[in-house]
């Protein structure tokens, strides 16, 4: 029974969504208050159906329901408790559920957070983010319904997929759609604009927060199913430019060169026009990914020529709102006016470089994973497109970014000095040149093409830091006046330089790891030792295990330096029972910043296992890096500035021209 | 029916342990070794979702890296051995595509948007009034300034 009130309040919810695409969008035109006032009070009623709808899934599988067959498919009575939540998502319909979850409580929170926000734009923006919801409704009741029921119900399920059962995993989709779906607020703002054909500095500073909040998630969800790759697949790889992994990080290159567009666009009223392109074109890869992952694609152009109806249904849903939204641009844009004016070299100017190369280089991503689609479907050729083609063009396309990354900072707005920036950062390219060359000494060597690799690192990390000493003024003032003008400086100046730090971090991590890791493959009888990244480890055997839906071949390592025994670990092939599927659990031992990886192979005849052995020197700063970008997204959300809240348009109106000094942030 | 059984051999494939190279292929020479490690890594496994013949432990990437392993040990070059493969394979078993009629879209794409953004971006500063410049006050300004401010 409850089941069928769970499918009934997604029905409702449909009811609602379709209501509140139109009925606000007149009232808007119209002026009508009393229409507008549904938006806020609809968006909060969706949000209910849609969360009691996803609750009743979620019992559903806690309580290991098979009559359901999405649970039956997707759980096993036997599977931990957590799992049996996370389960929810672990499969097609529980996660398009979570994706319509997601964007019902984006639309939730702009009316929470959006109290002041002009009454026509909320209800404009309110009723874009029900046409998503709308679509995505049909989407599920027509193609993916969750509450099918099964009769007779199967006294036991299928088991979710293995390598799903996994904390990494677990928190990996809300996460990322939190920031996926985080855009479509960016994306409404954008298309309510268009409708309404005009755009502020009040616009702007609302967009900002929501631009800001999405890329925070989608960093943490990216870095979380990268390290998830990393130790649950079991071979150390971090990351593959995996067609469904190219869908996430499109996005968050789209949504980086938005956050620093809209930056201009709040201080400067320029950049409008490209902005609110930017903010469709951010969605519209959200959305593209949503169709590479859901449709199957990916699999095969032929798995999806079988069974087409649901990859047809969301290219429908991708077709008209991204051909809806270029089609709105190009009536529109043209009558939005272009705002303040610079030169081309200045902070503006350096934002605009950043734009230039973030979107080049996210159309050669989207490029290389499409052009085996359509080259297949065009020529019926075959072609692959992986991992060294990425490498080699996308990592050209970063030399130059990241090279103007700390010179954006220095320069001033609206007109800017190379020569001024350049003078703050020779210490700090002489300082990373010196890092670089003792980090290479460290490391014994290697291609020379490292050391400069290294020192591009510090010279991101360094830069950022630089940023933030010559604003508190430090080498000029006193030393504690310095520091007073430090801990002063808004928020929004630490989160940049956290960030930009951040990312330094990870380059660092990069191309450490990539540079000198060792690989070692060998069998190994127990008592037999190996040696990686100055580490012994000796194989103390095998011993047998069984959990709660699987049984476990667990190798014992102990690991010792100079002698001195200083960790041991398990290393494990896992067999998950009810789908007879094998995994690995790696044995990760960390040291400071590096990781000793331990996989077990095959078993051989004589009794000996092959094993190998990772050494990843500096690995964890690929995550660390991306941890402090999203401890830099936090900081900057709590600026002041971001929550005192954009002024309303009236209070701009009455205080015309008051001339009001920018502070050089 | 059919997208099933491509599933569940997609699952099947991106479940298994990928547990590329075992011991007994490593070749001698360290060298060669090194050679066969790069060239593996740029070659598709032919049965798997996106993965590399070096990290798959499919029976058929384990054939095509012994198979490379067989044409480096007999003394043949890198491009040779991967002439070779392509002509058992197919372009489709390169990671990296070459360069030709089909693939100049792929590889001139990246230069071609950059070339393109960067001319809108100088068309675009080109076709704006240019920044006023603040010419400074005359003497006669200043003095003029100066007897306000007392007054």
């Amino acid at each position: 029974m409850i089941i069928e009130l769970g499918h009934f309040a997604l029905v409702l919810a449909l009811a609602v969504a379709l209501i509140l695409s139109v009925v606000p969008v007149i009232g808007a035109a119209r002026r009508d208050a009393a229409m507008m006032a549904l938006a806020p009070v609809g968006s909060l009623v969706l949000f209910a159906l849609v969360a009691f709808s996803f609750g009743v899934l979620t019992w559903a599988y806690v309580v290991s329901d098979f009559s359901v067959r999405n649970v039956w498919e997707n759980s096993h009575s036997m599977m931990p408790l957590l799992y049996k939540y996370t389960g929810v998502w672990g499969n097609h319909e529980g996660s398009m559920l979570l994706w319509l979850l997601i964007i019902v409580l984006f639309s939730a929170l702009v009316v929470i957070f959006g109290k002041n926000l002009p009454e026509t734009l909320k209800a404009n923006v309110l009723a874009v983010q029900a046409w998503i919801a709308s679509a995505f409704l049909f989407f599920i009741l027509l193609t993916s319904n969750p509450f099918l029921r099964m009769n007779p119900a199967p006294a036991e399920g299928q088991d979710l997929n293995p390598i799903l059962q996994d904390v990494g995993l677990a928190v990996h989709p809300p996460l990322l759609y939190l920031g996926y779906v985080g855009f479509s607020v960016c994306f409404s703002f954008a298309v309510a604009a268009l409708i309404e054909g005009r755009i502020d500095a009040a616009w702007a500073r609302w967009v900002r927060p929501w631009t800001l909040a999405a890329w925070t998630f989608l960093t943490a969800g990216i870095a979380m199913g990268s390290y998830w790759a990393y130790y649950e697949l079991g071979w150390g790889g971090w990351w593959f430019w995996d067609p469904v992994e190219n869908a996430s990080f499109m996005p968050w290159l789209a949504g980086t060169a938005l956050l620093h567009s809209a930056l201009v666009m709040e201080k400067r009223e320029a950049l409008k026009i490209w902005t609110v392109l930017l903010a469709i074109m951010t969605f519209s890869l959200s959305l593209l990914g949503t169709f590479l992952v859901r449709s199957g694609v990916l699999t095969s152009v032929h798995a999806f020529a079988t069974d087409p109806s649901r990859g047809i249904f969301i290219l429908g849903i991708l077709t008209l709102f991204i051909g809806g939204a270029f089609g709105l641009f190009a009536w529109r844009a043209p009558r939005l006016k272009s705002g303040g004016l610079f030169q081309p070299i200045s902070r503006e100017g350096a934002l605009v470089l950043n734009n230039l190369i973030l979107t080049v280089s996210c159309a050669t991503v989207l490029t290389g994973t499409l052009y085996p689609l359509v080259l297949e479907t065009i020529t019926g050729e075959k072609i692959s497109v992986g991992a060294p083609f990425f490498n080699l063009s996308f990592g050209l396309l970063m030399i130059p970014l990241l090279l103007a990354v700390p010179f954006g900072p220095l320069l001033a707005w609206k007109r800017g000095d190379v020569l001024a920036a350049m003078q703050r950062l020779y210490a700090v390219v002489a300082l990373s040149f010196v890092a670089g060359l003792v980090l290479y000494y460290i490391e014994n060597g290697g291609p020379v093409m490292a050391a400069a690799g290294l020192a591009m690192a510090c010279y991101l990390m360094l830069g950022s830091l630089a940023d933030l000493w010559y604003r508190a003024n430090f080498g000029k003032l006193a030393f504690n006046v310095a520091w007073r003008r430090l801990i002063g400086l808004p928020r929004s100046a630490f989160g940049t330089a956290l960030a930009h730090f951040g990312l330094g971090v990870t380059v660092l991590g990069i191309i450490i790891v990539s540079t000198y890791e060792t690989e070692t493959v060998l069998e190994m009888r127990q008592g037999m030792t190996a040696e990686a990244g100055g580490y012994t480890l000796v194989f103390d055997g095998m011993r047998h295990a069984v959990g709660p839906n699987y049984t476990d071949d667990q190798g014992h390592f102990t690991i010792s330096k100079d002698g001195v025994v200083v960790a041991d670990t398990w290393s494990s092939k896992r067999l998950y029972t009810a789908r007879r599927m094998p995994t690995t659990e790696a044995g990760i031992v960390t040291f400071w910043f590096s990781q000793l990886y331990v996989s077990l192979g095959d078993a051989m005849a004589d009794g000996g296992m092959v094993v190998r052995i990772w050494w990843k020197p500096f690995i964890l700063c690929i995550w660390g890096g991306c941890l402090i970008m999203m401890l830099g997204g936090f900081v900057s959300l709590s600026d002041r500035r971001l929550r005192v809240g954009a002024p309303s348009r009236k209070a701009k109106v009455a205080k015309p021209v008051t001339p009001v000094m920018e502070p050089a942030e | 029916m059919m997208r099933r059984v491509l599933i569940a051999v997609f699952m099947l494939f991106s479940a298994l342990p990928a547990l590329a190279v075992n011991p007994d292929e490593v070749l001698k020479d360290p060298v060669l070794e090194e050679r066969a490690r790069g060239l593996s890594a740029h070659l598709r496994c032919m049965v798997c979702q996106n993965q590399s013949i070096d990290d798959s432990n499919a029976e058929l990437a384990k054939d095509l890296r012994v198979l490379v392993r067989e044409r480096l040990t007999d003394g043949d070059t890198d491009e040779q051995v991967l002439d070779y493969v392509v002509s058992r394979y197919g372009e489709f078993v390169l990671l990296k595509p070459r360069l030709s009629a089909k693939t100049i879209a792929l590889w001139s794409a990246p230069i071609a948007l950059l070339l393109i953004g960067a001319l809108t971006m100088i068309l675009f500063v080109r076709s704006r009034p240019p920044l006023k410049t603040v010419t400074p006050l005359s003497d006669e300004e200043k003095a003029r300034i100066d007897e306000l401010s007392k007054g």
